[in-house]
């Protein structure tokens, strides 16, 4: 009864919170519901006893994906409206088609899904994240150290991308000023000098 | 008044579409990862749903790795737009017209 209550009060909460950040035009708003919507998601984790993941949920996405965002968007312009795009109908028609396959994948999987066996089942004497643990270090150490190395990649990438020519702002200079500035002095930006 | 997979994973859907919608309809590369990551938590749902209820930890692993390419994802994506918007002063989609055929 209480799992009923908590479903459809979570399931209302995150639809209404991910239908602001999809319809509103202001970003503040966007991100705002975004956050708020990450973390009831993570109800959802708590409630089906996948506790570590509900972990993981708050930490990565509100706490460093949720930064990343408004670390972001200091740089952009938030404040102006968000302009929409007039959509093209054939592609609204395809991809409605698609969501409707979907759906109808959806309610027949559970009939065909009947005889699945469970292959790392899980045992209730220990908690989740200790079968969290010995599933993640035994059966999928390999792609866990891809990730890793994913994720090294990722953050070399991102400090190359946005560290560099912070004391400069690139839009207020002109095309051509930019080019001869590389092409005479690439070391001249990265020290700041004039 | 139980709930069951079916329950979870037609929510999955409801959020998944909600990500298409947004998909589709924005033209701020900021608002389009917005959407992405929307579509990425709708599939969450459903990794977990049916770890539960196949009793299988393989779902959970899933959703963990996905979380890992979500964060690479926009370290990257993110790094790429505030050059994009140095050099242009515009995140639109529509403007990002350099190659011309």
């Amino acid at each position: 009864m209480f799992e009923a209550i908590a479903f459809y009060l979570f399931a209302a909460l995150t639809i209404v919170m991910f239908t602001i950040t999809v319809m509103t035009s202001q970003a503040l708003y966007a991100i705002t519901a975004m956050a708020a919507g990450m973390i009831f998601i993570s109800a959802f984790f708590f409630i089906l006893g996948a506790d570590f993941l509900g972990a993981i949920q708050i930490i990565v996405y509100t706490g460093a994906v949720m930064a990343l965002y408004a670390f972001g968007m200091m740089f952009f312009d938030t404040t102006r409206d968000v302009v929409e795009k007039r959509t093209n109908p054939r592609i609204v028609f395809v991809l409605g088609v698609l969501a409707a396959v979907m759906v109808v994948a959806i309610v027949v999987a559970p009939i065909v899904s009947n005889n699945i066996q469970a292959l790392y089942p899980i045992h209730p004497e220990v908690g989740n994240s200790q079968a969290v643990g010995m599933v993640l270090f035994t059966k999928y150490l390999v792609p866990f150290e891809v990730a890793a190395v994913m994720l090294l990649v990722a953050m070399i990438a991102g400090i190359v991308l946005a560290g560099k020519k912070m004391d400069k702002s690139l839009t207020l200079m002109a095309e051509e000023e930019i080019e001869m500035m590389q092409m005479n002095n690439p070391a001249h930006l990265e020290r700041g000098e004039h | 008044m139980e709930i069951t997979l079916t329950h979870y994973l037609v929510l999955a859907t409801v959020l998944f579409a909600i990500g298409l919608i947004g998909v589709m309809r924005r033209k701020n590369l900021l608002m389009l990862f917005f959407a992405t990551e929307i579509l990425l938590n709708a599939t969450n749902i459903a990794f977990a749903a049916i770890s539960h209820y196949i009793g299988d930890l393989s779902g959970q692993m899933f959703a963990f790795f996905i979380i890992a390419i979500a964060a690479s994802e926009v370290a990257v994506g993110l790094g790429l737009l505030i050059v994009w918007y140095k050099r242009t002063g515009k995140i639109d989609l529509d403007q990002m017209t350099s190659m011309r055929g």
